[in-house]
């Protein structure tokens, strides 16, 4: 069984620069939870922490309530998963899965044994004679994931290890990885840039950007209610309108901008003063409707198909880009690019977010 | 060979192998085959070369165990010339150890702990002492080891006891360490350089100790390189003459010493090349003994 992970005000200072800056998050026992990011916004930093290979500058790292503070990688009851696997290529195969048992001292036979049974679990039951090098990306990422849980981590780290496999590989180790967590119930903290790998394996999801994190949510809030404009921009698509806040109606804002009013969902810390920002996601757009009512008038610039969807889209008066996604159905009439048409939006499947730049002030800057 | 040709024409496609075949033929294997010749015959005046007493012969051989002076080593007594093969062998391979033990640990420090903008200053550092010719660099340690040197005057400073340093193989042992240590220290930095950290974290996370790290992942990743400076290490140290004739003492005599006085004093190149062939030998012997302890191949060591 797994055991939670509780990050207290965490910042690490690398220099002059705050790599992790004041994240606080309770990851709960047998959650699997990811931190989402661009590259470079810290969270790998946040995994070393956690792992022990870095210290915290500031705050605090407890792991099944106990604090880390000046124990070793060696010594925590986490298991890393590196981007590059870091499997050892001078060992075969059982040797790589029972490495974590051999340093604890256990016996060949026994080494062996819980080697195999580890294989079978991965569905590799013949691979343990064979070296490294003899197996394919998919078969080093489960024997990774294998000498991973050979030691009995309360906490598994995984840093994008699905990063170097192909597309189709990439989706089946997803189910993959999900289903082992669920069987071994142990806590996954995972890592990734792919907002659909974080989508589609969490329980929660944890997003940041440059250092900071600016929402932990299950992946349905993260996508349907994201907190900020940064969220709602690298969470999915979106169409974006620049404007201002010109008042409340209902539950609802009026959304002021050179293509008219529109009516939006306010997210946190939205008001008249704050710089904020009018996402739309393309699912939510239909085409048609009467000007005025969260409608607005558009020429196609581009009509694109794309399998089962076909993307238009429109550009308004006022020089926004919005995109529609029309499901493919078979001999369904599209519009033509150059062709004047409406693009409406439910004011509910709107949301008014702050920007990123006015987002660091409620959270205290530095 | 086609490929060579279709690539660089048949002109330089000759040259390239006329000049490895030079090579080869006349600066290895042709004086090679000359010295292993001579030493299967006897040592005769210039008149009688070819003559009816020129018959190949394992005299210059058995000459190593020739009796006029004896030795004890370990409870045997045992010639004096075979004596000196012997602990010529045995310190050549506590050189090769010591300086395993040290180029290891100095190694791994500037291959993966120093910070990466400090690295070229510290390779410089160990490089510039080089700069210095070998016989002068073994003429300062002649004077640092000296019973009145600066190493017994600063050892009196602290308080200890003066030691003869260069008696028996110590100074020897000083010495060969000092001159060989980087042929030992470049071929493990380079092994390495070349480890991937995460395997190094990925062993930590895993729960092994700092030395169950080196144990089980750096030093067999190592391997190559130290088995390269290994070899290297110790067929300088067999064949090295500077050293023991400076740092020696007369208690302390170095196989290559036995070589040249029948070389040059005695002027018996028979026996003199057949001393030398047995020191290839052991080196060969020595080479092979590396591939199997390592499980390397040749391939490996020559990087």
């Amino acid at each position: 069984m797994g055991e939670g992970v509780d990050l207290s005000s965490v910042s690490i200072d690398f220099g002059n620069f705050r790599a992790v800056d004041n994240v606080s998050v309770e990851i709960k026992p047998g959650e699997f939870f990811s931190f989402l990011g661009p590259s470079g916004c810290g969270k790998t930093t946040i995994l070393r922490m956690v792992s022990g290979f870095l210290d915290p500058t500031a705050g605090q790292i407890s792991i099944g309530g106990r604090p880390m503070n000046g124990i070793g990688p060696n010594k925590r009851p986490t298991s890393l998963i590196f981007q590059n696997l870091a499997l050892f290529p001078l060992m075969p195969v059982w040797e790589n899965i029972a490495f974590g048992l051999r340093v604890r001292g256990i016996g060949k036979a026994e080494r062996r044994k819980k080697a195999e049974e580890l294989l079978r679990i991965v569905d590799l039951p013949d691979a343990g004679d064979k070296m490294v090098g003899q197996l394919s990306g998919g078969q080093k990422q489960r024997i990774a994931i294998a000498r991973a849980l050979a030691v009995e981590p309360k906490v598994m780290l995984l840093d994008e290890p699905l990063s170097a496999l192909d597309l189709k590989l990439r989706q089946h180790m997803r189910a993959e990885l999900r289903a082992i967590q669920e069987r071994t119930s142990v806590t996954f903290i995972y890592i990734t840039h792919d907002q659909g790998e974080a989508l589609a394996m969490s329980d929660r999801v944890g997003v940041m950007s440059r250092g900071r994190l600016r929402q932990v949510d299950t992946p349905e809030m993260i996508y349907n209610a994201p907190a900020d404009s940064f969220v709602a921009s690298f969470v999915g698509e979106n169409a974006v309108m620049d404007g201002a806040v010109e008042g409340y109606q209902g539950e609802f804002v009026r959304f002021k901008t050179v293509d008219g009013v529109f009516l939006g969902r306010p997210g946190p810390g939205v008001m008249p003063a704050a710089k904020s920002r009018l996402f739309i996601r393309p699912e939510s757009i239909r085409i048609g409707g009467q000007p005025g009512a969260n409608a607005v008038s558009t020429t196609i610039t581009s009509v694109v198909f794309e399998g089962n969807v076909i993307s238009i889209v429109g550009h308004t008066a006022g020089g926004s880009h919005i995109t529609t996604q029309s499901t493919n159905t078979f001999g369904s009439a599209r519009p033509q690019v150059g062709d004047q048409a409406t693009f409406s939006f439910d004011p509910s499947e709107a949301r008014v977010l702050i920007s990123e730049d006015a987002a660091k002030v409620p959270a205290g800057g530095h | 060979m086609r490929g060579l040709v279709r690539r660089y024409g048949l002109a330089l496609t000759a040259i390239f192998i006329g000049i490895s075949a030079f090579w080869m033929l006349a600066l290895v294997w042709l004086p090679y085959s000359i010295m292993v010749e001579q030493s299967f015959r006897h040592y005769l005046p210039f008149s009688q070369i070819g003559g009816p007493t020129d018959v190949y012969t394992m005299a210059n051989y058995l000459s190593l165990f020739e009796t006029s002076a004896m030795k004890d080593l370990l409870g045997f007594t045992i010639p004096i010339t075979v004596y000196i093969f012997l602990t010529t062998i045995f310190y050549s391979i506590v050189v090769t150890a010591l300086c395993a033990a040290l180029a290891y640990p100095l190694a791994w420090y500037l291959a993966k702990r120093a910070p990466v903008q400090t690295v070229p200053m510290l390779i410089m550092l160990l490089i510039i002492p080089m700069f210095v010719s070998e016989l002068l660099r073994t003429y300062a340690w002649f004077i640092l080891l000296a019973f009145s040197g600066p190493l017994n005057v600063l050892m009196e400073l602290v308080g200890l006891q003066k030691v003869r340093w260069i008696a028996g193989y110590n100074g020897v042992l000083v010495g060969m360490v000092y001159t060989y240590l980087l042929f030992m220290f470049f071929p493990i930095y380079n092994s390495l350089t070349s480890l991937d950290n995460n395997q190094v974290e990925a062993a930590q996370d895993l729960g092994a100790k700092w030395w169950t790290v080196h144990r089980l992942v750096a030093i067999p990743h190592a391997k190559a390189g130290i088995s390269s400076g290994c070899t290297m290490v110790f067929m300088f140290a067999v064949g090295s003459i500077l050293v023991p004739q400076l740092l020696g003492s007369p208690s302390s005599r170095w196989f290559t010493e036995v070589i040249i006085r029948t070389m040059f004093e005695s002027q018996d190149w028979n026996a003199a090349a057949a001393y030398s062939f047995l020191l290839l030998l052991v080196c060969i012997v020595f080479v092979s003994l590396m591939m199997r302890v390592f499980r390397v191949h040749l391939s490996d060591i020559a990087k």
